[in-house]
């Protein structure tokens, strides 16, 4: 067994098992913390396969930012795992309606790999010459642009929905304007006055 | 066989040659800094124990090394005690990219800064962790104070690096301070104001001051970090102060030309190229100690404020603005 | 149109921040105010009111004749005092007692007494690892006025011209 496929062994053997923990965890933190661990060894084999642009944007956007979310989320809720196992029969027949979809389509797409023609020829994980990087750069802002554009104004309308549905007129408040704050002068609220006695300001 | 065992040898010292000085350098930060904000403060810092306190951090560590662990009853035990060794952990192994000289780097990959913006990013995870699993309020809300100010203010480090990237043309670090030779042309000139904006979100991705909220002791009693004691303490200690050198390395590699000496000159070019990266660290982490004396604390909204609404949109325009220029005079890289 | 102008660019110039930042620069190169000290001790005041101490006459025999003047005056009643004759006639004290953690340190018993017997030191570092260590008797006063009659001397003529 070389070295390659030895770690490859290793990254899946864990990847498998901790997606395994996702949903067998009695924790629902363990489970998202499980699933960083998932996603991490699925960037390690990302590495393994060439696409090492692919990995590190795996780990920044899916482990830095999305499982953070989760994480939050989870951690905020207070789950009642009696409740959520008591589902658990009753969507078992629903969910593996779905896993056995999935296995079909995957024996289905596999078992057609040797046979006659690819309809999709694949692409060369690294091309030679460039890296990997260059190459999907050099892809997605041209041949791919309007997806890509695409993509971007999809997420523009999901944040723009995302805050107008949280944002709400709560009547008149009192907002602090920094900049007025900040570019108050001494001389517009301190007055020094010399005060007789007896007197008063007046 | 033999072979093997050589390589898996050449490695692990390779690591301990970077480790061991990080780690000496970790003590010496933490001496550093309560010597510089002494002088600012006009107190003279540590000085009992050594030579001008010179042995202070030793002692310090030894005291934590023998203290006892103290796990609290209510505490996820298995979570609690991973997360100091997560934010350690985190904290060395971006050093493996890390260019110390012309080819002084022990995995020269093309994909390097993004490997530390990533590295990086997981560093909240040491935190939250810590923060949940301590069972208590204060270390979970400093825990959540901390993940959204680092989940926000990778933003602004991400389209700063861009910046770099753009007049770079490449993700390599050896690269990015290749590009930055010749006199004087590093990139804290052309990229001056996106200095700034750097210097002032690593301060806030390493929660230092003035936006350390994860660990404000006013109104947290420090926050994430409040149920842990000794060795366990100690690591994320010294991952923070592992990850403020990071970043200043960071910092040094992207805006102040590596191990470039300022002047391509007789007199520059004969101290060695580690030597220059070391100093521009030193002068950025006195950047860190100087803000630390200098700024109060934000408060947090003031923080998310600042974030969201003043770096994002600049560092957005400098992007913009640094490609337009490329484009418009034919300068992009190839 | 000047003074929005004006404010841009300190906004913009991050002129507070540069000028923050050139004070707490500027300040470190100030001298230190602070003092390295176990090795060094700021100058005390000859009037300093510290630990207790019995003093003795040159001749060697002990000042304080039991008129208990000071154990009158202690608001925090921490001296304790027993008295009788001697054999050659005169009235010395057989218990002079301070417990030094009742004592407030106002320098009343100093004030009130006639042969400037009980006096308050210069020494302030006396700190201890039991409670027992504080209750002083006798023989503890006197040893300590042996310890710092000469500084205890210097400061009572220094002083003397003010009273």
């Amino acid at each position: 067994m070389t070295a390659p496929l030895f770690v490859f062994y290793v990254l899946a053997g864990i990847c498998v098992a901790s997606a395994v923990t996702v949903i067998s965890a009695r924790n629902p933190v363990h489970s998202v913390l499980f699933l960083i661990l998932a996603f991490f060894n699925a960037a390690g084999m990302f590495v393994l396969a060439g696409a090492e642009f692919l990995a590190m944007v795996l780990v920044v956007v899916y482990v830095g930012a999305v499982a953070v979310l989760f994480m939050f989320v989870v951690m905020m809720l207070d789950i009642d795992i009696v409740a959520v196992r008591q589902g658990f029969l009753r969507y078992l027949p629903v969910g593996a309606l779905i896993g056995l979809v999935l296995l079909v389509e995957l024996v289905l797409v596999f078992g057609t790999l040797g046979v006659g023609e690819v309809p999709f020829p694949a692409a060369e994980p690294t091309p030679a010459g460039v890296s990997n990087t260059e190459a999907l750069g050099a892809v997605l802002y041209t041949d791919y642009f309007f997806a890509f554009q695409l993509a971007g104004i999809i997420l523009l309308v999901a944040i723009i929905g995302a805050i107008s549905l949280t944002l709400r007129d709560r009547g008149p408040l009192k907002r602090q304007d920094i900049g007025k704050q900040v570019h108050r002068e001494r001389s517009a609220s301190v007055r020094l006055a010399r005060v007789e006695s007896g007197k008063g300001l007046g | 066989m033999v072979d093997q065992v050589l390589t898996i040898a050449i490695i692990v010292g390779q690591c301990l040659l970077i480790v061991v000085p990080l780690l000496l350098g970790v003590a010496y930060t933490t001496w550093a800094e309560r010597k510089v904000i002494g002088s600012m403060q006009l107190r003279q810092g540590p000085m009992t124990v050594g030579p001008w306190g010179l042995l202070q951090p030793i002692a310090d560590g030894a005291k934590l090394f023998l203290k006892e662990t103290v796990v609290p009853s209510g505490a996820n035990k298995v979570v609690f005690l991973v997360a100091p060794m997560l934010t350690f952990i985190l904290s060395l192994i971006a050093w493996a990219v890390i260019p110390f000289g012309d080819g002084l780097v022990i995995s020269n990959i093309n994909v390097g800064i993004l490997y530390l913006f990533a590295i990086s990013s997981l560093g909240v995870y040491g935190i939250i962790m810590a923060g949940w699993a301590s069972n208590s309020r204060y270390a979970f809300l400093g825990a959540l104070r901390s993940s959204a100010q680092m989940v926000s203010y990778e933003i602004a480090i991400g389209l700063i690096i861009i910046c770099v990237l753009i007049s770079a043309g490449s993700l390599n670090l050896s690269e990015i301070v290749r590009a930055q030779s010749g006199d004087g042309f590093w990139y804290i000139f052309p990229h001056f104001p996106m200095f700034v904006l750097f210097v002032a979100s690593i301060l806030a991705e390493t929660n230092r001051h003035p936006f350390d909220l994860p660990e404000d002791e006013a109104s947290l009693v420090t926050g994430y970090n409040v149920e842990y004691s000794s060795m366990a303490f100690a690591l994320f200690f010294l991952g923070e102060y592992a990850n403020m050198i990071l970043m200043s390395a960071i910092c040094a590699i992207l805006f102040l030309g590596g191990w470039l000496p300022p002047f391509e000159m007789a007199p520059f070019t004969w101290i060695p190229g580690p030597i220059w990266f070391i100093l521009k660290i030193c002068f950025v982490l006195f950047i860190f100690f100087w803000a630390r004396a200098t700024l109060p604390r934000y408060r947090y909204d003031q923080l998310m404020r600042l974030g969201w609404k003043v770096f994002l949109p600049l560092s957005l325009l400098w992007v913009v603005l640094t490609a337009g220029f490329m484009l418009a005079f034919d300068l992009l890289p190839a | 149109m000047a003074t929005a102008l004006d404010r841009a660019a300190k906004t913009f110039l991050l002129q507070e921040l540069v000028s923050g930042f050139w004070l707490t620069f500027r300040y470190m190169f100030r001298k230190k105010y602070t003092l390295n000290y176990p090795y060094e001790k700021g100058p005390l005041s000859p009037r300093f009111r510290g630990e207790h101490a019995l003093r003795r006459y040159p001749n060697g025999e002990e000042r304080c004749i039991a008129c208990k003047l000071c154990e009158a005056i202690c608001p925090a009643q921490a001296i304790t005092i027993e008295g009788e004759p001697r054999p050659d006639g005169s009235r010395r004290t057989t218990r002079y007692d301070i417990d030094m953690t009742k004592c407030i340190y106002c320098g009343y018993c100093e004030e009130a007494c006639p042969v400037d017997a009980i006096v308050e030191g210069p020494n302030y570092a006396f700190s201890s690892f039991t409670r027992e260590e504080l209750f002083y008797d006798k023989e503890k006063l006197l040893a300590n006025g042996e310890r710092w009659e000469r500084e205890i001397a210097a400061n009572l003529a220094a002083d003397a011209p003010y009273r």
